[in-house]
């Protein structure tokens, strides 16, 4: 990742293996410093992310991020498939929320198209959009505790997410890269329950959020651990072109859903939380709050699910007429957008993803100075990225 | 016959018992330390809405052997940078510690491989804070970063801990007046109260250190998993590995033993000198009852015939241990005779039982913790060793100390000196919060490096 060793002023006697640091740091006692590795073998490095710390004893004066482990070349893959062919692709870059990426990249093309999907499949699938967001929100807080300590939620947060996995399972056939959005709408009709389950779970959800909080919230040790704990300001957050949660965070109120609507969105009455210094804490409490408001999202949208058709006529083959498009949504990570070209063949010309996890890594480095080793990964647990979205 | 034999034969006739003792214990240890493992593992399942380890055995109970097996016929790994012989020796340092500061202990007033050194506790604690040195030279001669981080991290919470656990001590040593441990039990039943009712702030303060120098969480720090992979015990594997965990269960078992001796009255029944409680004599035999009648009652919903015989076979032996417990209670009734010439027996039985569940309490306590509470950061665990738990535990050494000096000029005695000991509590409590406050006020936070340029790039 070059942009991070971009980020301070280059020194002489830079080789491949050293780690920039602040020119003028001193160790304490003059001691030699320590560059340790982490990852990409390492329990909380959430895939296989590679970090190359350098260390004044515990205390991190300089980071790597070293990436590529997962790299599947997904977008030189999607110039050699139909548009069809390439859809299940995406579901395996942000592999915990397929959904979303699935979303994205339907609604890409179907711009491409000037095609639209019909209101029925699109209130679906912002339902199943949000019922994603809260199990990627659930999972990013499981492991997140996990990584400062709290063994617990994880169990809690996997419970519930079993039970969006099911509404997943019975509604396309599969759990974790469901595919289960087609270019132009859906391919399958809502089962039968489908309201009444996501009725359920969201009641269920209800207090379980709260069995979350009690745990975590007010916990001492919790706070100390996260609140000023990386810090991004607004304005860096911005010009590190972050998104998501880690955005809102740091105060900045950007939300796609409500600044650019797709999908069904402009239809439900939701907030979008934001925080206040920008630190791990209130980027915690930014994802918890938002997996309320989803929940409320998905309360409103199984109320009026509207009749009709289910897939707009785009055809069984895809030619979209020559041209480019950039389409983005509020993926659980972050801004999710897709930039597709097509030169009017069946295959797109270019497809270039901008992953959320990519981009808000590029903060990590500016986050990690000088906090200490167990805050590495508290941090790399807050940025909510996932392996395969950063690598494609 | 020649002397140095004749010697080693006059050696043996003196010590038969404890050796004897010391061996069962060498033997027995491990299979317990795996059995605390299993109940570990089954409590963080209930606690995590889960079932845990189902697989081997009804209900996992062979789950431990299977370990243990899995782990010693694993191969030998020793990194090439390592110190060879360091390595070897750092795992045997640790678990021999653990082991040896067993035998200063007392299960029951009947049942102690080293009878009545003087030093009891000391004893105790300094064999056990030996095993610092298995830690520091295992990570060290492992030759790696993480390790050695765990390592530096274990040797300094050590140090800083074992301080305000020391001082917690002499709190309550300081109303036994006896550093041996039977005779602190007997203090305990002479006062009429265990000394955690005396002394509570130096309970607690032992509490509180004794997790942070066992390494478990919220303090396990030294083999942090999600940030030093497993700390000092990175390169560590198979066997070798599984001698710092047996030593960490055992150190567990350790410091556990230490509080219910001095502070939860060791083998005494909840209130051993009052008469007409009498009756909490018949509770260890009905407990056992109803573990095995659960038992009994689980027998039919066993998959396997196997399982159920299994069940069956541990019900039959709650039952038994259950007679056993009973005897002491039913035996005076039958012929009154016996009463007498069995009592030292009896007594040793009953103790066991009491010392074993206060240590179970204490230990769940400890499990309990762990599932609940995220892990410390090391700047924080530093902070509060030095800054709250240190300051906490000398002031109330010196406050107990005033109050025993108060206690003894009004001729205070039993209930009559928790007069003088609670407002000593409490003022030695507000003494800590008041410097904790204080220090929170003068914090600093960790200065960040010089703004980089962040639009770069």
């Amino acid at each position: 990742m070059k942009a991070v060793s971009e980020t301070v002023p280059a020194t002489k006697g830079k080789t491949a293996l050293s780690i920039e640091t602040t020119s003028d740091h001193k160790t304490l006692l003059g001691a030699d410093e320590l560059i340790i590795n982490m990852g990409p073998q390492h329990p909380s490095t959430h895939g296989v992310l590679r970090v190359k710390l350098k260390l004044d004893g515990e205390r991190v004066i300089g980071s790597e991020c070293v990436i590529g482990y997962l790299h599947r070349g997904v977008e030189k893959i999607a110039e050699n498939r139909t548009y069809q062919q390439f859809a299940p692709y995406v579901d395996r870059m942000d592999y915990v929320a397929a959904v979303s990426n699935g979303l994205g990249y339907c609604e890409a093309v179907e711009k491409l198209l000037m095609a639209e999907a019909p209101p029925r499949a699109r209130v679906i699938r912002t339902i199943l959009t949000e019922l994603q967001r809260i199990a990627s929100h659930l999972l990013w807080l499981g492991t997140h505790a996990l990584d400062i300590g709290a063994l617990t939620p994880l169990f809690y947060c996997f419970r519930e997410r079993e039970e969006i996995l099911k509404i997943f399972e019975k509604y396309c056939g599969a759990r974790l890269t469901t595919h289960a959005f087609r270019i132009g709408g859906l391919q399958y009709e809502a089962y039968d329950t489908l309201e009444k389950d996501v009725e359920r779970f969201c009641k269920d959800f209800e207090s379980r959020i709260v069995e979350y909080e009690d745990l975590l919230t007010q916990n001492r040790i919790w706070l100390g651990r996260t609140k000023g704990v990386g810090i991004l300001t607004a304005e860096e957050a911005i010009a590190f072109g972050v998104t998501g949660p880690v955005l809102r965070a740091s105060g900045v109120k950007w939300d796609i859903r409500k600044a650019m609507p797709y999908a069904a969105y402009d239809q439900y009455k939701f907030e979008i939380p934001v925080g206040t210094t920008g630190d791990t804490y209130d980027r915690y409490l930014v994802r918890m709050e938002e997996m309320r408001q989803s929940r409320l999202i998905c309360l409103q949208a199984i109320e009026n699910i509207p009749s009709g058709p289910i897939l707009a006529k785009v055809g069984k083959v895809l030619k979209p007429p020559p041209g480019e498009v950039y389409h983005a949504i509020e993926a659980p990570k972050g801004e999710l957008g897709y930039y597709v070209v097509s030169d009017g063949t069946i295959q797109p010309y270019r497809v270039r993803i901008r992953p959320p996890s990519f981009v808000n890594l590029q903060a990590f480095d500016r986050m990690v100075r000088g906090h200490l080793v167990a805050d590495v990964v508290a941090i790399i647990g807050t940025l909510d990225i996932v392996l395969g979205e950063v690598d494609r | 016959m020649q002397p140095a034999s004749q010697a080693t034969l006059e050696f043996l006739k003196l010590y038969w018992a404890p050796l004897l003792c010391g061996l069962a214990v060498v033997a027995v240890l491990p299979l317990i330390a795996g059995y605390v493992v299993l109940v570990e593992r089954k409590i963080m399942a209930d606690m995590q809405a889960r079932l845990g380890p189902m697989r081997v055995g009804p209900h996992g109970l062979l789950q431990p052997i299977a370990d243990a097996v899995k782990l010693l016929i694993k191969e030998d790994v020793i990194p090439d940078s390592a110190d060879k012989l360091v390595f070897w020796l750092a795992p045997v340092l640790s678990v021999g510690a653990a082991l040896l500061s067993l035998a200063g202990l007392a299960i029951g007033p009947a049942f102690q491989i080293a009878q009545d050194i003087n030093i009891g506790i000391l004893f105790v604690v300094g064999i056990s804070a030996m095993g610092i040195f298995g830690i520091v030279l295992g990570g060290w001669a492992s030759n790696s970063h993480y390790s050695l981080m765990g390592a530096l991290r274990s040797s300094a919470q050590l140090v800083s801990y074992e301080t305000a656990a020391g001082m917690a001590l002499v709190s309550g040593l300081l109303f036994a007046g006896t550093l041996n441990i039977k005779s602190i039990v007997e203090a305990q039943r002479e006062q009429g109260m265990w000394f955690v009712i005396l002394a509570p702030v130096a309970f607690f303060t032992y509490l509180v250190a004794s997790i942070a120098e066992t390494n478990r969480a919220p303090f396990d720090l030294p083999e942090a998993e999600s940030e030093l992979v497993a700390g000092y015990m990175t390169e560590f594997s198979g066997f070798r590995w599984s001698l710092y965990f047996l030593a960490e269960y055992t150190n567990m078992i350790v410091v556990a033993s230490v509080a219910t001796t001095l502070f939860l009255g060791g083998w005494l029944r909840p209130f051993a000198s009052v008469r007409w409680l009498d009756f909490l004599d018949f509770v260890p035999p009905l407990l056992m009852i109803a573990v095995g009648a659960y038992c009994v009652l689980r027998v039919p919903k066993q998959p396997s015939r196997m399982q159920q015989w299994f069940m069956l076979a541990v019900a039959g032996l709650c039952i038994a241990l259950a007679l056993v417990l009973a005897m002491p209670v039913i035996a005076p009734v039958l012929k009154a005779s016996l009463r007498e010439a069995a009592k030292p027996f009896f007594a040793g039985i009953h103790g066991g039982f009491w010392f074993l569940l206060k240590v179970s309490a204490y230990i769940y306590l400890f499990m309990w913790l762990r599932f609940t509470l995220p892990r410390y950061r090391f700047d924080q665990l530093m902070r509060l060793g030095w800054h709250f738990l240190i300051p906490l535990s000398i002031i109330n050494v010196l406050l107990v100390g005033v109050a025993m000096i108060a206690g003894a000029y009004f001729h205070l005695h039993g209930w009559w000196l928790l007069l003088a000991t609670t407002p000593a509590a409490l003022v030695a409590l507000v003494a800590a919060l008041l410097i904790l406050a204080a220090e929170k006020q003068s914090e600093t936070r960790p200065d960040r490096a010089v703004p980089s340029d962040f639009y770069a790039g």
